[in-house]
């Protein structure tokens, strides 16, 4: 690529970039609306529907196991309810 | 004889599970479980009750409490080629607090086991917030624990310390789809190995030419697991649910797990659901099944967990919802059946059950497990 492509790459990245920094001094706007969202607060929606019995199975793998972690212990959760 | 000393340490980290899986921006509801499990396999059953209970107070704070325990008993395979059948007690009581402040959830909480070689005493704290409308959902934890381990018949007191720090992010997608992201840093240091099991190495003075010798961990061990999950909803009221992790750490263990299930509702008050789960690892570097002599290097392990294998489970489970009207305080009730199948294939871990044949030339060893669980939930 020539100098002028380059010139031409970089423009369009600082471009991008501002567009980025305009939209973050304003609020995102949610794509999915709260009265969107009754799917995903169905109960069958849940990552941890019953939290005792998928600990209870998450332990029975890990006794066994030698990976261990990041199944979600430290919260989360759709924020849909 | 204990053979599996960590179980306790990971037992105690996966109550955190349980009691710290409250959402930002809304409190848990206020529910009670009653839980039996009864895991079969490899020579042993391990059963006992888990207890749940949560409720709120006001609209900002949220307690939960849980009891688990193990009751072990039978002979592994470890058991009968070194040791004695044997009987074992395991409890664990935990409490746990979330405090709800706008957009933000704090929870704190304590976690304490023991049985008669091992005591593990865990706390931790993580904070969640909502942003973006709430379609996404950051949480940070942080899990420290205390561990004494024993060894039946010594004097053994040894000190484990853990350190643990997680981050999770839960995404809305679509108004069918979510995700989450989760990534895990852990840390031990101390004793790690297990103080009964054994090693074995070539001893052409031994009838059956092998010999047995203590093994021994590194002190130290640090692993990064990293998961994502997605989940859609289906036009005719189901929903399917794909998983993966990685994880890694300095021992040498490199794993992978995927996870497919769906769920499905059926007649108004029952709900099926089916899932497998593929799991693979390597082994650990300084595991071998046999040693070519004693003291063969500065670290020994023969322990299956860090052997290479692969897991294949697959469970099925179905829920029945009912509702009493003559309980005002009774929103709803549940009650739950689930059952797991697990098979799991060890490349370079030996059946030293059979015997006559040169070492290292027995055949791998196969582990088939029934995984059983019952329990009744209440919402009120």
């Amino acid at each position: 690529m020539n100098t002028r492509g380059w010139r031409h790459v970089a423009i369009w990245l600082l471009a991008a970039a501002g567009s980025v920094a305009l939209s973050a001094c304003s609020p995102i706007t949610p794509w999915v609306k709260p009265y969107e969202r009754e799917h995903l607060a169905d109960p069958i929606m849940s990552f941890t529907p019953n939290p005792v019995s998928n600990t209870y199975i998450d332990h029975v793998y890990e006794s066994r196991e030698g990976a261990r972690g990041a199944t979600g212990g430290v919260g989360g959760g759709c924020g849909c309810n | 004889m204990n053979p599996s000393t960590r179980i306790h340490t990971r037992l105690a980290a996966l109550a955190v599970l349980v009691l710290g899986c409250a959402q930002a921006g809304v409190l848990p509801d206020d529910r009670a479980d009653i839980l039996w499990h009864r895991y079969n396999g490899g020579g042993i059953t391990i059963q006992g009750p888990s207890i749940l209970v949560r409720k709120k107070f006001g609209d900002h704070f949220s307690v939960a409490y849980n009891h688990y325990e193990d009751m072990i008993s039978g002979a592994s395979i470890d058991v009968i080629t070194q040791a004695s059948p044997y009987k074992e007690h395991r409890k664990q009581d935990s409490l746990s607090v979330d405090v709800l402040h706008g957009k933000t959830t704090y929870s704190a909480g304590y976690i304490g086991s023991k049985e008669n070689d091992y005591k593990a005493t865990t706390a931790f704290a993580s904070v969640s917030q909502d942003m973006f409308g709430d379609l996404t959902t950051v949480s940070f934890g942080f899990t420290r624990g205390w561990d004494k381990v024993g060894e039946l018949g010594t004097t053994r007191n040894d000190a484990v310390e853990r350190r643990n720090w997680q981050i999770g992010l839960s995404q809305i997608l679509t108004r069918n789809l979510l995700l989450g992201l989760n990534f895990e840093t852990s840390e031990s240091e101390g004793f790690l190995n297990n103080p009964y099991r054994q090693v074995r190495y070539l001893d052409p003075l031994e009838a059956l030419g092998y010999a047995y010798e203590k093994e021994r961990y590194p002190h130290t061990r640090t692993g990064n697991a990293g998961s994502g999950q997605l989940k859609y909803y289906l036009p005719w009221h189901a929903a399917v649910s794909g998983s993966y992790r990685f994880f890694a750490d300095t021992w040498g263990i490199r794993a992978n797990t995927a996870e497919l299930g769906y769920t499905q509702p059926l007649f108004h008050s029952w709900t099926l659901d089916t899932h497998v789960r593929m799991y693979s690892q390597n082994q650990a570097d300084f595991y071998s099944d046999l040693f070519p002599f004693r003291d063969a290097q500065n670290f020994l392990a023969r322990d299956r967990e860090l052997a290479a294998f692969r897991n294949l489970t697959m469970g099925i489970g179905a829920t029945w919802e009912y509702h009493v009207s003559r309980f005002s305080w009774l929103q709803k009730g549940t009650i739950n059946v689930r059952w797991d199948r697990m098979h799991i294939s060890y490349d370079d871990f030996r059946d030293l059950r059979v015997q006559g044949v040169a070492p290292g030339t027995e055949p791998l060893y196969i582990l088939n497990a029934n995984i059983f669980q019952g329990f009744i939930s209440f919402w009120f």
